[in-house]
């Protein structure tokens, strides 16, 4: 990748790069060389004295340093040749890093990808019970998903546990391996800026009540009108939830944001945004009809 | 005789026992970071004493705080020794002295309340990074108008190498930290992108390059001969490695961002700079070691020039291992692990912490007129320190491999073997050992302090006339 404004940068790159180690090697030379008078078994300090006693001995240069100095730059001449470097000149081997992971995802996908393949033929449900598939998905999951949903599957706040039998937008294997693909996005909305404190403390106290708790019943009346008017449409009349709009089940008093009268409040006032992202592009169909295979597999078998 | 006057040596006391003070306090916040790798639960959920916090201020209370008094100390002391004259102004080298302390406060007040600018070894905001500038220009004003003063013709190798430091961290300093500030504590970088990444790399390896490297160089070239009782090994093999060494190190940056959003091109130049960095880093190993053909048997008595000699052969190890990790095929293995934790270490402990601590050994005796109290306890802070870094430095070859290999490990079906959890996890019991290792060498550091300490309670400071230079008329 070479993104140079003007043809100027490659010269001034080239020449730079060149004129260094043609210098660096005729200054080793250079110095390297000794004068005639010079005698190696006894060699003479410089004739400088610093602080007293500090004197310079001039040895040469030793032998194997020097050549190892000169195969060093040798090497770079060469290298420089065969890979880019000098500007936009792309070396003779025509490597580029962008090539090199190309050309490895390929043979990568040349020796796995029949792996996943054949695994594209069989239901999910049915793949649910092949340990081999199962191993595979299982090793999926944990590359690419234990970040948000923990190394057990558990997930944590804002990350949908896998393992118990409540989905957001379905749990059968259609509806799973359409998250995967496509990514969700929920919206609640912030409720916050459009019912009042009161409001919102009565409509609290109508979920926790939905959920099965003890609450004032004046309250959760109050917020049982709110509740048909303003909630109802997305988390169905009796608070059920619906898969299409994965608006969450709220009598089953399973939290995704936590369930404390507090956390509830929250909820409803600033609203919540949770993002499952698409991996349709990442990971291709095969490995997510296997990994769909895996999820099924924690709250089925 | 004539009368010369005498060497300010009121400064260097003062960066002499800094050095000392801001070493122990770095590398303890150094352990406490590295206690928190191994037991997380150790930053207390105390926003301050999170890891993320105190990191920066460990690399820069050893670096700048540590590493920066010890240049300071021993700059002042050999270009004053080696051109025979008085530091070129008492009050801006005072000025140094307070500016650079100032400097060390506010990174220790900024850091753990989390401001920062987020360039690794450059996290001090705007405002600092000013301070920084002014005070680094009087430092120059200082060095080089002693060496304008000097009373001999030659200018000595030492000085060679603290001036192309001076002079490159000046410039290094300043275009990496070009910033529009938006608040007092918050700027933008004037570069964008990975423009900006290869700007800060290119500061951040020469930071190694020269802060850590140049200036601790001369620091040998006094130090080792002065030890020795012998002169330098060769004059020419000097000249050669002083300017290749700064020549090439300037071109080495980009190995830090190899297979990244940096162009190919820029990559690649990094990288065969990186390796023809080797010879010129080795030159000035050798030329250290050489020094003492013909009085090896110093280093059985003298735990000074012991010292030193093991710093040069952490050197030239760590300079070996620079540019093998340099190398595109080797990094793609290396980075983002603790290797380069540890390679940094090798570094850092063995290199430049025991060539600072050894030059503290040699010159605060003399800076109070005074004998060492105790050369028996230099022999223990010598071996306690040395077994600390080689514990440090093998946990982490091991921890870093291991996490290399791990991260690239495959299945039969192309899976990765291990998820990312599992090789931190592998990692514990490296950290605990390195946890040790660093223990070990903070514990020799203590036994300095304490040796140093001993060694100036109730000294008066030395007034020393300056010699007239041999062979002047």
């Amino acid at each position: 990748m070479v993104d140079f404004t003007s043809g100027f940068w490659t010269w001034f790159i080239s020449l730079t790069t060149i004129v260094s180690i043609i210098g660096l090697f005729i200054f080793l030379i250079k110095c390297s060389k000794r004068s005639a008078d010079e005698d190696p078994d006894n060699v003479k300090t410089m004739g400088h004295v610093w602080d007293g006693d500090l004197e310079e001995y001039n040895n040469p240069l030793p032998t194997w340093w020097f050549y190892w100095f000169v195969i060093t730059l040798v090497w770079g001449a060469i290298y420089l040749v065969l890979y880019p470097g000098l500007g936009s000149f792309a070396g003779v081997l025509g490597w580029t890093q962008v090539n090199q992971l190309e050309n490895e995802m390929q043979v990568a996908d040349d020796k796995y990808g029949p792996i996943y393949e054949q695994y594209l033929n069989t239901d999910i449900a049915t793949l649910a019970k092949d340990d081999a598939a199962l191993k595979v998905g299982e090793r999926i999951y944990a590359s690419y998903c234990t970040t948000c949903h923990g190394s057990d599957a558990r997930g944590g706040r804002g990350f949908p546990n896998l393992r118990d039998d409540d989905w957001l937008y379905g749990g059968k294997p259609e509806n799973i391996k359409t998250t995967l693909l496509n990514g969700r996005q929920a919206a609640m909305p912030a409720w916050g800026e459009i019912l009042s404190k009161d409001e919102i403390f009565n409509l609290t106290s109508y979920v926790e009540k939905l959920a099965g708790r003890e609450v004032d019943s004046m309250h959760a009346s109050l917020g049982g009108e709110l509740f048909k008017t303003n909630c109802a449409m997305c988390h169905g009349a009796e608070g059920k939830g619906n898969y299409m709009f994965g608006a969450p089940n709220l009598t089953d008093d399973i939290w995704l944001y936590g369930g404390s009268q507090k956390k509830i409040t929250e909820t409803l006032v600033v609203g919540r945004n949770g993002k499952m992202p698409a991996h349709k592009e990442f990971l291709g169909e095969a490995k997510i009809h296997v990994l769909t295979a895996y999820i099924y597999s924690l709250s089925n078998n | 005789m004539t009368d010369n006057g005498t060497y300010n040596y009121k400064v260097v006391r003062q960066f002499a026992i800094m050095t000392i003070v801001w070493g122990v306090v770095g590398m303890l916040v150094g352990v406490i970071i590295a206690a928190q790798l191994a037991w997380p639960a150790l930053n207390l959920d105390i926003p301050w004493l999170t890891f993320g916090r105190l990191r920066p201020l460990h690399t820069n209370a050893v670096i700048f705080a540590f590493g920066g008094s010890a240049l300071f100390a021993s700059s002042y002391y050999i270009v004053q020794h080696t051109c025979h004259a008085r530091l070129f102004s008492d009050k801006l080298a005072a000025f140094t002295f307070w500016g650079w302390q100032a400097i060390i406060v506010c990174a220790a007040i900024t850091f753990p309340l989390g401001i920062t600018q987020g360039k690794e070894y450059a996290e001090l905001v705007w405002p600092i990074d000013l301070l920084i500038t002014v005070v680094w220009v009087a430092y120059a004003f200082v060095f080089f108008g002693t060496v304008m003063k000097r009373k001999v013709k030659h200018i000595y190798v030492a000085n060679w190498f603290f001036a192309a430091f001076i002079l490159t961290i000046a410039v290094l300093h300043i275009f990496n930290n070009l910033a529009i500030p938006t608040s007092y504590l918050h700027s933008y970088s004037i570069y964008a992108g990975v423009q900006d990444a290869m700007v800060q790399w290119w500061y951040g390896h020469n930071a190694v390059g020269f802060f850590l490297t140049a200036g601790f160089l001369g620091m040998m070239y006094y130090f080792v001969p002065k030890l020795a009782g012998r002169p330098v090994y060769s004059y020419r093999l000097s000249i050669v490695h002083f300017w290749a060494l700064t020549f090439t190190y300037i071109w080495a940056g980009p190995h830090h961002l190899h297979y990244t959003a940096l162009p190919d091109w820029a990559q690649s130049l990094g990288m065969v700079m990186s390796i023809i960095l080797l010879a010129p880093s080795w030159g000035g190993m050798i030329n250290g070691m050489m020094t003492l053909s013909g009085a090896w048997h110093k280093l059985r008595t003298d735990p000074v020039l012991r010292m030193m000699i093991v710093s040069l052969s952490f050197y030239g190890m760590s300079t070996f291992e620079g540019p093998m990790m340099a190398i595109k095929t080797v990094n793609a293995l290396s980075h983002y692990t603790d290797w380069t934790i540890g390679h940094v270490h090798s570094g850092a402990l063995g290199w430049v912490a025991f060539i600072s601590l050894g030059c503290m050994y040699y010159m605060i005796p003399r800076l109070y007129g005074r004998t060492i109290y105790s050369v028996k306890l230099i022999e223990v802070h010598f071996w306690i320190s040395t077994i600390g870094i080689v514990l440090y430095i093998v946990a982490m070859w091991v921890a870093g491999i291991m996490q290399g290999l791990m991260w690239r490990a495959v299945n039969d079906d192309g899976t990765l073997t291990y998820s990312f959890i599992e090789s931190v996890e592998a990692m514990h019991p490296f950290y605990i050992i390195r946890f040790l290792g660093g223990v070990l060498f903070l514990s020799g550091t203590l036994v300095m302090a304490y040796n140093i300490w001993k060694t100036i309670v109730g000294s008066t400071p030395v007034t020393t006339a300056i010699p007239e230079p041999v062979g002047a008329h």
